[in-house]
């Protein structure tokens, strides 16, 4: 319970919350120590996934505007860096500026958005989505359908680390910030406006929030941190196409926030966890894993050998996406958060 | 007196085009009318449904049209289905919440049908072709354009003809009026509700048959369909049929000039401009009633 508004303030809650954050921090942190490449790699595609979720959280989770087309900005944000950094300007200093592309993108969009809600909204940035796929692929400055080549990871900030250590470093330091960041802006008087618009527009314009400034702030703040969580992933995965920006991305942006739970700090970080190692997980899903169940493993495997595609099995992703998407709608609209709520509550007033 | 003959044979293809997109609309308008669900599952279920068809044509040696018949069949007991398992189930739902149910069914009918038939692109026999051509005024027209917008128009006047005339009609557009009184007046809500669903579901099985022979059939066929109804239903005012029906018609023909005459890489840009300007200067739609809010 929060009696003034400095506890409000305050950035940890409680000291053992401050405990588990620094826990967390220094595993991270030593991570590099312990783990290979690879290991390296699943982190730090968690990561720039988290940024992504947290962005698209300040426009689903607190301001209640829908985006189906975040993979644009994730995008913008890819082929920015890229050819900015291709320009000869510094990696840090080209993700800032596609990072600023994006928002001026997300500023740009969240203009149509003053007059559209819901459905409206849906659409439009689906179209969003469904455009910058295609210019991306069809106008020969962008490298066209294989895409622009990237340029390998060549600014050394930490000497003495490797390639991939610094690229870690570079995504966990930017992941944090951009959470510390949120966290911070939430309690402050834009966090405020933004709550109050997605809680009534109407009502929160009658109290003095300005609705075009905190409607197209959300979108370019949104936009920004989703345009850098972009530019990271271009040289994360070392490779980019405009293919892989398509509308199945935009929506997997929206299942991590809504499987975590919207509205949250906490649940789109959950969220985005959670679905990027079931995304890495079930892309490499064989007809051997069926096999290996126990009990009708291998009747299971048959049949699905005699009626589905082997080699269209990872689109099974697609199909667990889908159903927890609905489950999680109709049973428990705050998701993980929610969960961890009730649980929480429950062993609070236990054994009542 | 060649341009002239251009521009129609532009505006004819477009009309081809637009035809799908104004069933999809139409589709759309169904759904959100009676249940205010915007539901963006209506590609994937029209993609299923085309699948289901060209398993029928390869499996059996059933005539077109009654492949066509079982097919729509199916398809309406897919869109009833779904109504009955997804969307009666959520809570007290919030826009979003239902727009995201349908995200979901969205994303579980195109993981089924790319796992069960592959990525790969495949062609929809048919009996009309879309190679062999009339001429009519140095207008060439494709036997499958034709068929096209025969089609769809026939779909359309049965739909009005539906919606005036019979009882089933009649509940609902009483249920899309207000859901209360029509459920006080002993209209069975839900179940029209679903009866909707299904409906919307078959148009949209016959915009998919449609698609399949103009493009090839596979997972992502419906996506961009999909947007054009989508600007199309937008275009019209979402909740109105006729609206739905004269967007449909608009967006093939716009986007058809744009490719001639600007771009054709950018063709599918056009949907996205479309929305844009049609929000901007009038968001209610060409044929909606004015939209006003109530707090």
């Amino acid at each position: 319970m929060k009696r003034s508004h400095y506890e409000d303030l305050r950035l940890f809650a409680t000291v053992p919350f401050g405990l588990w954050l620094l826990v967390c921090v220094s595993i991270l942190g030593l991570a590099p120590l312990v783990l290979g490449n690879y290991g390296l790699y699943l982190l730090g595609y968690m990561a720039i996934n988290v940024m992504v979720a947290a962005g698209l959280n300040v426009l689903v989770g607190f301001t209640g505007q829908i985006s189906l087309g975040h993979a644009g900005f994730f995008a913008i944000g890819a082929y920015g860096t890229v050819l900015i950094s291709q320009a000869g300007a510094p990696i840090l200093l080209a993700l800032l500026a596609a990072g600023l592309v994006a928002a001026a993108f997300g500023f740009l969009l969240g203009l149509p958005a003053l007059r559209l809600e819901g459905p409206y909204l849906a659409v439009i940035t689906l179209g969003f989505g469904l455009a910058i796929e295609n210019i991306l692929a069809r106008a020969p400055v962008f490298g066209g359908a294989t895409g622009p080549s990237v340029p390998g990871f060549s600014v050394v900030m930490w000497p003495g680390l490797s390639a991939e250590q610094n690229l870690y470093y570079l995504i966990m330091v930017l992941m944090g910030l951009s959470l510390l960041a949120l966290r911070n802006l939430m309690h402050t008087r834009v966090g405020r406006a933004f709550v109050a618009l997605r809680d009534s527009d109407v009502a929160a314009a009658c109290a003095g929030v300005n609705l075009t400034v905190f409607k197209t702030l959300a979108f370019a703040l949104s936009a920004f941190l989703t345009g850098i969580a972009g530019g990271l992933f271009a040289f994360h995965l070392g490779q980019i196409d405009p293919t892989s920006f398509n509308l199945m991305l935009s929506i997997l942006f929206l299942v991590m926030v809504v499987i975590g739970g919207s509205g949250s700090l906490l649940g789109p970080v959950l969220g985005a966890i959670v679905i990027s190692w079931l995304n890495l997980k079930l892309k490499g899903l064989r007809l051997s894993d069926f096999e290996r169940l126990p009990g009708f493993g291998t009747e299971i495997a048959a049949f699905l050998n005699r009626h589905f595609m082997e080699t269209g099995m990872a689109n099974i992703q697609f199909i667990v996406y889908g159903m927890i998407l609905v489950l999680i709608m109709i049973f428990e609209p705050l998701g993980l958060y929610g969960l961890w709520l009730r649980s929480k509550r429950y062993w609070r007033s236990w054994p009542f | 007196m060649e341009q002239v003959t251009t521009l129609l044979q532009v505006l004819f293809s477009g009309l081809a085009a637009g035809s799908v997109y104004a069933l999809l609309a139409l589709a759309m308008v169904i759904i959100y009318r009676t249940t205010e669900v915007l539901n963006f599952a209506q590609g994937e279920m029209a993609m299923v449904s085309t699948y289901l068809a060209l398993s029928f044509i390869a499996a059996s040696q059933l005539p077109f049209v009654v492949v066509v018949l079982v097919t729509l069949v199916l398809a309406a007991l897919l869109g009833a289905a779904a109504q009955f398992i997804l969307l009666r189930r959520a809570k007290e739902p919030s826009v979003l919440g239902l727009i995201i149910i349908t995200l979901g069914l969205e994303m579980i009918l195109f993981g089924l049908a790319s796992w069960k038939w592959g990525g790969e692109p495949r062609d929809l026999p048919v009996p009309v072709s879309p190679y062999d051509t009339w001429v009519l005024g140095g207008v060439i027209m494709s036997q499958l354009e034709v068929a096209s917008i025969v089609i769809a128009a026939v779909t359309i006047l049965i739909l009005f003809l539906f919606l005036s005339r019979s009882r089933a009609g009649l509940a609902m557009r009483a249920t899309q009026q207000n859901r209360d009184v029509a459920r006080l007046m002993g209209i069975r809500v839900r179940r029209v509700e679903m009866g909707a669903w299904a409906l919307a579901a078959a148009i949209g099985a016959i915009a998919g048959l449609l698609t399949g022979p103009a493009t090839t059939v596979e997972p992502y066929m419906m996506w961009d369909p999909l947007m054009k109804g989508f600007a199309a239903a937008v275009l019209g005012g979402i909740t109105s049929l006729a609206g739905a029906a004269l967007g449909g018609a608009i967006i093939g023909i716009v986007e058809n000039l744009f490719g001639y005459y600007v771009s054709t890489s950018f063709k599918s840009i056009v949907p996205f401009a479309v929305i844009l300007l049609m929000l901007a200067i009038k968001p209610s739609g060409l044929l909606a009633r004015h939209y006003v809010k109530k707090v």
